[in-house]
């Protein structure tokens, strides 16, 4: 029973990266139409401006999510502004493998630097230690993750969904042209929400350091099970991005309690079969 | 709206010049191993020429962006290695049958991809590839990180033994020229004009009555047989079956090559593919500034150099001839 729950909650710890992750995905493919593949790249260096900022600098867990989050998010407001928005004409798959090319880059070049094996990366002192729930042992820090990472996805989702800045957004969704004819500057909320997006996986990045250790591949294999998730959840809906990422999440770690061998491919035989029944994913329009 | 990648057409030159090219591609080819080029090196250009023009198919022509195609690489090296090593097949049944697995494996994944399109598309063929990844990861018979090793090459019909260096590097030639040929008559039929239209206007060619769904499935399984073609071939020279590749990142490179070479172009993949393979050698002492190059290639094939080196030569080509 200890190990079911044990599971549960590594699951859920997963499921919280999804969804951050796929989240950041589902915004920007609904503004930009592109797939963004350097998702994982700069979630990985969402971790490692993290780490670089506690072994040189000094500064701590705390600033770090605010910190990583900006540095990241900008430079991927300036992949936007020179690469991406020359592309926005062309084909979608353009957008694509240009983002593939650029994880390309950035995954060798931390690896030159940083090689292939993990860096540790301390928990914050404010959250080490654990809590006896009786049936199992609760570690303060995933606790955090999952509460932090459900009130970051639900405040997108509240932005997005309740606001008038989102309601701009999800009109620019349907008819960018439109919306720029009504006086608002579409291109840079293009810039900005890709800024967003990518903050939002530099956070994940962040949160994921202390638990999974620093290391340059660390984006390269979530995201082709993130790229699942949104395909299993459809990128029409923020909250189902939500849903399916947590849901798929416990999903995994049910299965590495019942049936280890198929722990690492059970997401895409989900996806398998979810594409049989509902072409069009869990929560998509078919358009 | 039709979601799919454009070729360039200037790049399909007259039939003469396509004729004079190709004979000239086959003699360059078959003379490469007395002029001093190392034919182990080329036949792995050749191995990876034939898989780029197979996904070429399924790109330049279909429109069809496979992120995945490392599947069907890897799944016909597996199948011919283990049956050449375990089950003693001589080196044509081991090829025919990796290519037979891959086939089939190519109709199942087709079927479900094509249900989707553009992104979509390209996000399950690369999820299917890693699930694949996985499988071989863990099944037995593929021994996991070691690969599949010391293949015995056999001899071709019981007769001609592939441990000779000019028996098995004139093999990979003929195979490639016999999957070139048959490429470009696959493209130039009606079957491969009904491919275009599909690419080019997807609800037009279906209210022309036009089963776009089922064009699509054989293009995707024409694809994923000749890739495997590719596989089993490449396992048989290199005597090895390994994760390398069934990793995406194996799917990434055909991407690269195609896209460098020219996609929608016959001559593109080949190209592509001799100029990545030429520079994976020559970097192969630089660690992962293999990674970061080829990452540039593809940022740079994107953002300015669409049509790839034959696409641009025979864009050339049309303007100067007016």
């Amino acid at each position: 029973m200890q190990a079911l729950f044990g599971q549960l909650l590594i699951g859920l710890i997963n499921g919280a990266f999804y969804a951050m992750l796929s989240l950041g995905l589902a915004v920007i493919f609904g503004l930009l139409n592109i797939i963004n593949f350097t998702h994982g790249a700069q979630y990985m260096m969402g971790a490692f401006v993290a780490w670089f900022l506690l072994t040189k600098l000094s500064i701590g867990y705390w600033w770090a999510l605010l910190l990583a989050p900006i540095v990241v998010g900008a430079l991927g407001v300036v992949i936007e502004r020179t690469m991406l928005a020359r592309l926005y004409k062309l084909d979608h798959l353009y957008g694509l493998l240009l983002t593939f090319g650029l994880a390309l880059v950035i995954q060798g070049l931390f690896r030159n630097e940083f090689g292939s094996s993990g860096l540790p990366y301390q928990i914050p002192s404010e959250l080490t230690g654990g809590i006896n729930l009786g049936f199992m042992f609760l570690p303060v820090y995933r606790a955090w993750v999952i509460v932090a990472s459900l009130i970051v996805c639900l405040s997108t989702w509240y932005v997005i969904e309740r606001t008038k800045l989102g309601s701009y957004l999800r009109a620019a969704t349907e008819n960018p042209a439109l919306v720029q004819a009504f006086g608002i500057n579409v291109p840079r909320m293009v810039t900005l929400t890709f800024g967003f997006g990518v903050a939002l996986a530099a956070l994940a990045g962040v949160m994921a350091a202390p638990i999974y250790q620093v290391n340059p591949l660390m984006g390269a294999d979530i995201i082709i099970v993130v790229f699942a998730v949104v395909v299993i959840g459809g990128m029409g809906s923020i909250m189902g991005s939500i849903l399916t990422g947590f849901g798929l999440g416990v999903v995994e770690g049910l299965t590495k309690y019942f049936y280890p061998e198929a722990s690492n491919t059970v997401i895409f035989v989900v996806m398998v079969i979810v594409l049989m029944f509902r072409p069009a994913g869990l929560f998509g329009k078919e358009r | 709206m039709a979601t799919t990648i454009r070729s360039t057409d200037p790049a399909v030159p007259a039939g003469n010049l396509m004729l004079v090219a190709t004979v000239v591609m086959a003699a360059a080819l078959a003379i490469a191993p007395f002029v001093g080029f190392y034919p182990v090196f080329v036949m792995k250009a050749l191995c990876f020429a034939l898989f780029a023009c197979a996904f070429n198919l399924l790109l330049g022509f279909g429109g069809l962006l496979s992120f995945g195609h490392a599947m069907f690489l890897g799944t016909a090296g597996y199948v011919c290695a283990y049956s050449a090593k375990e089950w003693g097949l001589t080196p044509e049944l081991a090829i025919v049958l990796g290519t037979v697995a891959s086939a089939a494996l190519g109709a199942v994944v087709g079927a479900l991809a094509i249900r989707r399109q553009g992104i979509y598309f390209a996000m399950i063929t690369l999820a299917v590839a890693q699930m694949m990844y996985f499988f071989y990861l863990q099944t037995p018979f593929t021994h996991g990180e070691d690969g599949i090793q010391s293949v015995p090459r056999g001899k071709l019909f019981g007769l001609i033994d592939l441990g000779n260096p000019h028996a098995m590097y004139y093999t990979v030639l003929a195979i490639f020229l016999a999957a070139f040929l048959l490429i470009y008559r696959i493209v130039h039929s009606p079957f491969g004009q009904v491919l275009k239209a599909i690419r080019e206007n997807e609800p037009r060619a279906i209210s022309l009555g036009y089963d776009a769904d089922r064009y699509k499935l054989i293009a995707f399984v024409l694809s994923a047989t000749l890739a495997g073609l590719a596989g089993a071939t490449k396992a048989i020279v290199f005597q090895l079956a390994s994760l390398t590749d069934v990793h995406w990142s194996m799917s990434g490179e055909v991407v690269l090559m195609t896209l460098l070479g020219g996609m929608g172009t016959i001559f593109g993949p080949v190209v592509g593919a001799f100029v990545i393979i030429a520079l994976e050698s020559y970097l192969a002492g630089f660690g992962e500034w293999v990674t970061v190059i080829t990452g540039l290639i593809f940022v740079v094939c994107v953002l300015a150099f669409r049509r790839g080196i034959v696409g641009e030569l025979a864009a050339w080509w049309a303007r100067t001839r007016g």
